[in-house]
């Protein structure tokens, strides 16, 4: 039994160790959520994308990339209703998240509902004028939840999962702002950890950052990843080459291609790609 | 031997002109801006040489412990605490009903109207600060008051429960603009935050754009207060100038303000020292509103906006 399960094993890694095979086994992969067709217009008439097709596997890191105005963040921001705010958006085709099929573009599917499954870290660190114990805990309080004991439990996992805890477990009750901008990132984080998201989405989370602060929290986002999936956009191909799974190139609100990051930035298919990951353009 | 060269001499005699021109600007500009200082310092200066007769005659600790206020009485009595008690009161009504009205009103514009309504409503409400307050003073006496009366019938005509829900409505707008501008001025980064956490849109104004906005609101509310203690013609004419040491809102009395414009009009003779007592009235007023001024100064410090 042993010897059959070792062979098993070995089977399994000489599959891997084969690039194609290698295609074949991330498609294998748990779908977690796909935008179909979708499609947005801002208020002004600007279509700002067209037709995308993307899926997210669980438990991995897409990223997207492209040049400025591409329409990454507008796409990315659709995940969790963020364009709902604002009047005069229009979009269509769907995001499904999966296992349980919902449509969450559906106007039906509660924004609110969404935006619990589905959290957000933005560009520039954007804290609450509250206590750092506050910001963590704000997701859960807005939900309803006033058990101290639970709460506290909850902000000291999130504080531990955006590895700021041992920073700031002796001045829970300080002011935010008097954290350092990574600080305050990772402190984003916390908050968006704090109410346990399936998929979290990361808006260009360290163009605001000094390069040892971004060191941090790309290696929290490798380490985030075990227990959720994530969508990041971000200018910074070598961000997306070091610590992404998937790869999404965009240009001018449109997908020109999707596939796993080690081809996106090896062996393209499409000569745009190509001449954008190499700096002939953008 | 040093060569003369005509060209640059040109060129710095341009030079002496431009700075001396400079010069003039700025002075003429500091100038201006002293004619304020100026003005506060010669106030002050008035309010204390004028009322220095008056606390000859009349002790401090008497201005200030004495609650019998009593100029025009054959016993002259001058005690600052009933005007000063009635001056409180009104005020406090005006806030009980400006701050929250205000408040909602701010954060209705800010938070939940569409760009059209607000750019309708805020129109409106400035239009209220546009009306003369004497307008407000009969509005008072004629109307709010006697629907008072209905409710509760032992209200006498003056009182400072009418002036001072008047007041309240009269200070809603200036509550309402200033708080909106400074909930106005948070970032929609910090609501999209909120937004993201799930929150409804009154928790994200409630908890996360409020807050932001400690500094402006309170200084709404401190330049509410100002503009209530120094109102002047609603109290006049619907409290009933009668100096009344009393914090009960169903009584008639007499403001600072409402005093000092009594006196104005001549019912004292000028030169006595109860003219003179209105300069002493006077630097209480001044103390208040410079007091108020200064606690909004230090919040504004305390809670700067920091995002």
């Amino acid at each position: 039994m042993a010897l059959l399960l070792n062979f098993v094993i070995v089977f399994v890694k000489k599959l891997n160790g084969n690039p194609r095979n290698k295609i074949i086994m991330a498609r294998k992969e748990i779908l977690k959520a796909e935008s179909k067709n979708f499609n947005f217009h801002y208020a002004d008439g600007t279509h700002a994308l067209k037709d995308i097709n993307i899926p997210l596997y669980e438990k991995k890191i897409t990223a997207l990339i492209g040049p400025s105005g591409c329409g990454k963040s507008t796409f990315l921001r659709s995940f969790n209703r963020m364009h709902d705010l604002y009047a005069g958006n229009k979009y269509d085709g769907e995001i499904i998240l999966h296992p349980d099929d919902t449509n969450i573009l559906d106007k039906k599917v509660d924004p609110i509902e969404v935006r619990m499954r589905i959290s957000m870290v933005f560009q520039k660190p954007n804290p609450f004028p509250k206590s750092i114990y506050e910001n963590v805990a704000y997701g859960l309080r807005v939900r309803g939840e006033h058990n101290k004991r639970l709460l506290d439990d909850k902000v000291e996992e999130a504080l531990k999962g955006a590895s700021l805890w041992n920073e700031v477990k002796d001045r829970l009750q300080d002011l935010a702002y008097n954290l350092s901008g990574g600080q305050q990132q990772r402190l984003c984080i916390a908050r968006a950890l704090a109410t346990d998201p399936e998929i979290m989405l990361f808006d260009e989370p360290t163009s605001a950052l000094d390069p040892i602060a971004t060191v941090n929290i790309e290696e929290l986002m490798s380490e985030l990843k075990k227990k959720l999936t994530i969508l990041i956009v971000t200018h910074n191909m070598q961000q997306a080459a070091r610590i992404s799974d998937y790869t999404a190139y965009m240009y001018l609100g449109e997908m020109i291609e999707f596939d796993e990051t080690d081809i996106i930035f090896t062996k393209p298919s499409k000569k745009a790609t190509e001449d954008y990951i190499t700096g002939k353009f953008g | 031997m040093a060569k003369k060269n005509p060209k640059i001499s040109r060129a710095l005699a341009k030079n002496i002109r431009r700075n001396f021109v400079e010069r003039l600007i700025e002075i003429a500009l500091m100038l201006s801006g002293l004619i304020a200082v100026l003005i506060t310092f010669g106030i002050v200066f008035i309010l204390v040489t004028e009322s220095l007769p008056f606390f000859e005659a009349v002790s401090l600790k008497e201005f200030l412990t004495s609650t019998v206020w009593t100029p025009n009485f054959e016993k002259k009595n001058y005690g600052i605490l009933p005007l000063v008690s009635g001056t409180l009161t009104i005020t406090g009504i005006a806030l009980i009903v400006a701050v929250p009205l205000g408040t909602i009103t701010a954060v209705y514009l800010s938070e939940f109207a569409s760009h059209k309504i607000r750019e309708t409503i805020k129109p409106v409400l400035e239009l209220l600060v546009g009306v003369p307050t004497v307008v407000f003073g009969y509005f008072a006496l004629l109307l709010v008051t006697p629907i008072l009366q209905k409710i509760y019938p032992d209200l006498p005509t003056f009182n400072m429960l009418g002036p001072g829900i008047v007041m309240g409505v009269m200070i809603v707008p200036y509550i309402a603009s200033v708080a909106e501008d400074a909930m106005r001025a948070v970032p929609m980064s910090m609501r999209e935050g909120a937004y993201a956490m799930g929150a409804t849109r009154f928790q994200t104004a409630v908890s996360v754009v409020m807050p932001a906005a400690t500094s402006g609101i309170v200084a709404a509310y401190i330049l509410a207060v100002s503009r209530g203690i120094g109102e002047t013609m609603i109290v006049a004419i619907a409290a009933g100038q009668q100096p009344n040491f009393t914090f009960n809102p169903v009584e008639s009395a007499a403001t600072i303000t409402a005093y000092i414009v009594s006196v104005a009009l001549g019912d004292l003779e000028h030169g006595g020292i109860g003219y003179q007592s209105i300069f002493a009235a006077g630097i209480v007023l001044f103390i208040m509103t410079l007091s108020l001024n200064i606690l909004g100064q230090w919040t504004r410090k305390k809670f700067t906006e920091r995002y």
